[in-house]
Parts: C-alpha cells; structure tokens; sequence
C-alpha cells in the first residue's frame, strides 16, 4: 500500500465518523437545547443564551411545575388506561384473527386479508372527518373507553406480524391438540397464544409507541382536557398564555418523553426488529 | 371445505349434533375469532369511507340539516385556491423526502459494517421517531424562535443574526424548515429499516466481493443496492403518498399559517373549525384518488425501469406457487 492511499483510506474513515457525529448532533440538538433549558429558573431564562447551562442541574422546579399545571398526573393515569386496554385488547384481537386466517381456509379469507391492507393505504386523517360522525353518532366522544374501542381497530401490521408467526408454527402441532379432542379454543389458548409471545412484544412495543404518542385522535375526541388529558394532549395546555415559558414547557416535553425514552433503551433491540418485520411484510 | 363434507353426511344430523362436530365447532370459533376485528373494520374504516362519499354530495355540518349539492363541493376543491393550490406544498415535502432517503440509505450503509459506537449513533438518530406530534411541535416552535437554538448555533458557525430570516414567518423559508423537522423525525426510522434490509443480505456475498478486491463503493453499488431495491421501491412509493398528505409538521408547528397550510390542515380546519363537512368529504375523496392514482402509476414505472424488478415479480411468482403448493399438501394431509 502507498502512503497516498494509506492517507485516503484514513481521511475516508474520518469523513465517515465526522459524517456520523454531525448527524447524531443534529438528531439530539433539539432535545437537548430542550434539557438544558428546563433546568433554568424565570431569571436565568430570561436572561441567558438558550444554549448556556443552567446554573443548576437539579432545579426541578420547572418539572414540578409543569407536571402540576398540565395536570400530568391524570394524564399518566389515562394514558396507562388507555395503553393496557389497547394492547390487551388488539393483541386478542389480532392474533385471533391471524389464527383464523393462516389455519382455516374458507371462501372470503384473501377478501379479508385485502380489505384490512386496503385499509391501511387509507390516510388517517383524512378519514376522521367521517369517523367522528360515526364517533358522535355512538355517544364516544369525550369517552375513554370509546376512544379506547377506536383506537383496538384495523392495524394490519400487527396482523401481518402474527400471520407470518404463524406460518413458522408447524401444523403438527394443531393435529396432535385436535388427536387429543381439544376445541379450537383450547388449541388457540394453550398450544398456540404461548408460541407467540415474540410476535406478541413486537407488536406490543410498535402499538404501544403509537397509542402512547397519538395525539390528533385524543385530540379530537378527547376534548375534555380537564378530566381526559392523555400526556399527548396535556402538553396543550402550554398553548396560549403559558406559551412562552419555555423553560416550563421544555420541562413538560421532557416529562412525557420519558416513558418512551425508558421504553425505547430497554427494548432498543424488539423496537428495531418490529419495525423492519412490519414494513417488509406491509 | 367445511361444506363439501357436511354435504357427503348423511342429511339427518340434527343442529345440536352439528354444533358439537368438528364442523360445527370450526365454524363457531371462526365466527367467534372473526366477528369483533371484522366490525372494528367496518365501523371505523368502511362505514365512514362510505359515509364520506355520501357527505361530499352535500352541503352539512355534523348536526343540524343537510342540503344536496350535488357535484358542487368537487368543483369547489378545484376552484378555491385554499384547497387544491395546497397541494403545490407537497413538492416541498416530496423534496424533502428525496434527501431523507438519500442520507438514511448513506448511514444505513455505513453503519451495517463495523463502527465503533454504531449502536449510539444508530440510537441516538432514531430516538427523535419515538417522540410525540405535539412534544415535536413545542421544540421545534422553541428550536427556531429568533435568537433561539437554531440562530445560536449558526452564530457559532460565523453567520450573522441580522441576516438570518425568521424561520417560521418569512415565506419563502417556512416550509422548508418544516420539511427540516419531518426529515428530522423520520431519516432515523427509515435508516433502521434500510440496515435491516442489508442486514439480512447474505454476508458470504461481502466476503467474496472483497476477496475480488471491491471497494465499499462497488459493494454497496453491486450487492447492496441490487438487494434492498424492493424495500427502497417501497418507501420512494410510500413517501410520496406521505408528501401528498403531509400533515404533522405544520398543524403541530404553525397551525398551518403564514402559508404552511398544507392539504390536509385545509381541510382539517374546513372540517373542524369551520364545520363545512361536505367540501372537507369532497377533499379526502379528491385526494384519496389522486393518492391511488400516484401509487398504481409509481408501481408500472418502477416495473417498467427496472428490469430485473420483473425478474424479482417472476421469484415472487415462484414462491408464491410453491407456498400454495405446500398450502395443497397440507390440506390433503389433514
């Protein structure tokens, strides 16, 4: 090797890091100009750069603040409703359903699976012009638990997750249950909701993220703020009067990232491998 | 099937013994596993998906009388400037959709080989995907104030305040900076699904380009590309239906001021604040069909240009039989 090429070998490996660490800084600037300013008192905010340091890393005043104004508590307390009543029940639900539709073969069973992928190239917002009709129509606005029963419906992607699980589970297995003289609910519930406990987290975490971060649906039919805040719609109240203190509003949005920071540095790996079963599949 | 031997029975069978059959017992826990995923359907997709056909003849609000307009509320889309001149936003996102695929397949490429560090890296440019609509708009609305994050660390970089533009206000600069922030929230999330398409490239193909002596260059051009074009072809398809119905970043950030309002804020606020229902129908309708023209007219493009992607159709095809094949010998060993 010639030192020219020694030396383009070493200035390509630079470019390589440099290009990595600028695109990471630009990833978490936003947050962490976010984190520093929460920790800032009305003074320090006022009358500092937005990038110098607090004075203090442990004023959690602005925190305490923030998760009192927004009524956060509540909010946690309705999103964690929420959240385990929409994966107990679209978990049911979905591998139900990709039971049926990988193990009986029926007339209508391709229209099934075509009607619920069609359903997912519809774009969301859109459809809730007509959906909150429906909504009103059933008595579900401002309800929690209507919102919930919206919110369990079509998710093709856990769908396709389960049928491709499925797939890997041998037939076998479904004979002996039957050789024995189980009922196909025995076989579901003991043979085969077992088998399919990492399908289950993957779709667990990938719903999970997306009803904990909705924000246009609880808005829009959770318009109640004072009794159905969910942590996405709390930070609202910051629009309006409170809507340039931004070291209380820096705290709020650092307060309901939390969960999902937790969430995504526990499960960093099952986060990564849901989304890419889900979207070659989808 | 289920029929086909029910009819070889002997016709007798009353419908108690039925239902304690195999037969009968299939068909239950068929009903029973189907009928609530089946009415969720119904009830928010096709129910509204109809009902909003049929709002878009009309002239209404959610309560109160309906008048038949007839095609008016069509018209009405394509004449207001409002609504259908929105959709000219679309090339900005669709712009910014070109650069994110472009820099989310160049760190996917590099960081599916060895990097030290890769999973903080990886980690800390997904993050940003995991992060709420509203959280995004409050930092996004503090990151771009003037004098704020933004303007400081481009002072630190040597510009002026004087002479940089309110990123939010001035019109010929705002949407960009919100493509900035939509880039900014997904380039990690796609980068992810790119290292997992080459990741599950056969690493025996590197070892052998590189005993011939292929630069990354050469691998990422002849192993890598070739392999991930299907899920490249995917997300070209998917982020130009995204851009036509761009939504987030401008009704979290600007409320779809100062000429943010994106096609879909329009009709968010005719529906919704202005309660004009059934010029918001007509709308959605419009551009549901413009989305599904755009997507049948990318998928004969991308088979036509490619045409090794017929090669991959023919595979699928392949594969396909052989499942339906295996699909046979299973059925007739039941």
């Amino acid at each position: 090797m010639t030192i020219l090429q020694k030396i383009g070998k070493y200035v390509v490996v630079f470019l390589k890091y440099l290009s990595l660490v600028f695109f990471s800084f630009v990833a978490i600037l936003p947050i962490v100009s976010c984190v520093i300013t929460a920790f800032k008192t009305d003074v320090e905010y006022q009358q500092t750069n937005v990038m110098v340091l607090p004075e203090s890393w442990l004023n959690f005043e602005n925190f305490i603040t923030a998760f009192q104004k927004a009524n956060m508590g509540k909010a946690f307390i309705n999103s964690a409703i929420i959240l385990v009543c929409v994966l107990v029940a679209s978990v049911l639900i979905g591998t139900q359903l990709a039971y049926i539709l990988d193990r009986f073969k029926f007339p209508g069973n391709n229209l099934i699976r075509n009607l619920f992928l069609f359903a997912s190239l519809l774009p969301g917002v859109a459809m809730q012009v007509a959906v909150y009709e429906i909504m009103y129509n059933l008595h579900f606005i401002n309800s929690l638990w209507g919102y919930i029963v919206m919110m369990c419906g079509t998710d093709v992607i856990s769908i396709y997750i389960y049928i491709q699980f499925f797939e890997n589970i041998d037939y076998s297995l479904d004979e002996s249950g039957i050789m024995d003289g189980a009922s196909y609910f025995t076989i579901f519930y003991k043979i085969l909701l077992p088998l399919l406990k990492p399908a289950i987290v993957t779709s667990c975490i990938l719903k999970g993220v997306g009803t904990y971060n909705e924000y246009y649906s609880a808005n829009l039919y959770l318009q109640d703020k004072k009794t159905l805040p969910t942590v996405a719609t709390s930070l609202y109240t910051f629009v309006g009067p409170l809507g340039s203190k931004y070291n209380l509003i820096c705290a709020g949005v650092i307060i309901s990232l939390l969960p999902a920071l937790i969430v995504f540095i526990t499960c960093q790996k099952q986060i990564y491998s849901g989304l890419t079963a889900g979207a070659v599949k989808g | 099937m289920a029929a086909m031997t029910q009819a070889v029975r002997p016709q007798k069978r009353t419908f108690g013994q039925w239902a304690r059959s195999r037969d009968g017992q299939k068909v239950f826990v068929m009903v029973a596993f189907m009928v609530i995923p089946l009415l969720l359907l119904f009830t928010f997709t096709y129910l509204p998906f109809a009902e909003m056909f049929g709002f878009s003849f009309y002239n209404m609000k959610y309560i109160g009388p309906r008048k038949f307009v007839g095609l008016k509320n069509y018209l009405k889309v394509f004449q207001r400037d409002d609504c259908f001149g929105a959709l000219k936003l679309s090339l900005y996102y669709m712009a910014g959709s070109v650069i994110q695929l472009a820099l989310s397949l160049y760190l996917a490429t590099v960081l599916s080989f060895k990097v030290k560090g890769g999973n903080i890296f990886k980690g800390f440019m997904f993050f940003p995907y995991l992060i709420n609509g509203i959280a995004i708009g409050f930092i996004f609305k503090f990151f771009y104030t003037r004098g704020f994050v933004f303007d400081t660390v481009l002072q630190w970089c040597g510009f002026d305040l004087e002479n940089l533009p309110y990123w939010l206000k001035d019109q010929s600069i705002n949407n960009i900076s919100l493509v900035g922030t939509s880039v900014w929230r997904y380039f990690g999330q796609n980068m992810v699904l790119f290292i997992g398409a080459i990741m599950s490239v056969d690493s025996e193909l590197y070892e052998a380009a590189m005993l011939d002596g292929a630069n990354r260059f050469q691998q990422f051009r002849y192993i890598i590309l070739p392999s991930i074009k299907t899920i490249i072809t995917l997300n070209v398809i998917l982020s130009i239906t995204g851009s036509l119905s761009a939504f987030e970043p401008p009704y979290v950030i600007t409320s779809g001021a100062n000429g943010t309002g994106t096609y879909f804020v329009v009709m968010h606020e005719i529906a919704h604040t202005q309660q004009k229902v059934g010029l918001a129908s007509a709308m959605a309708i419009v551009l549901l069909v413009i989305i599904f023209i755009a997507t049948i007219l990318q998928k004969l493009f991308f088979k036509y240009v490619f045409k090794s992607a017929e090669d991959e159709d023919l595979n699928a095809t392949a594969k396909r039989d052989k499942k339906l094949a295996k699909l046979a010998a299973r059925k007739a060993g039941r």
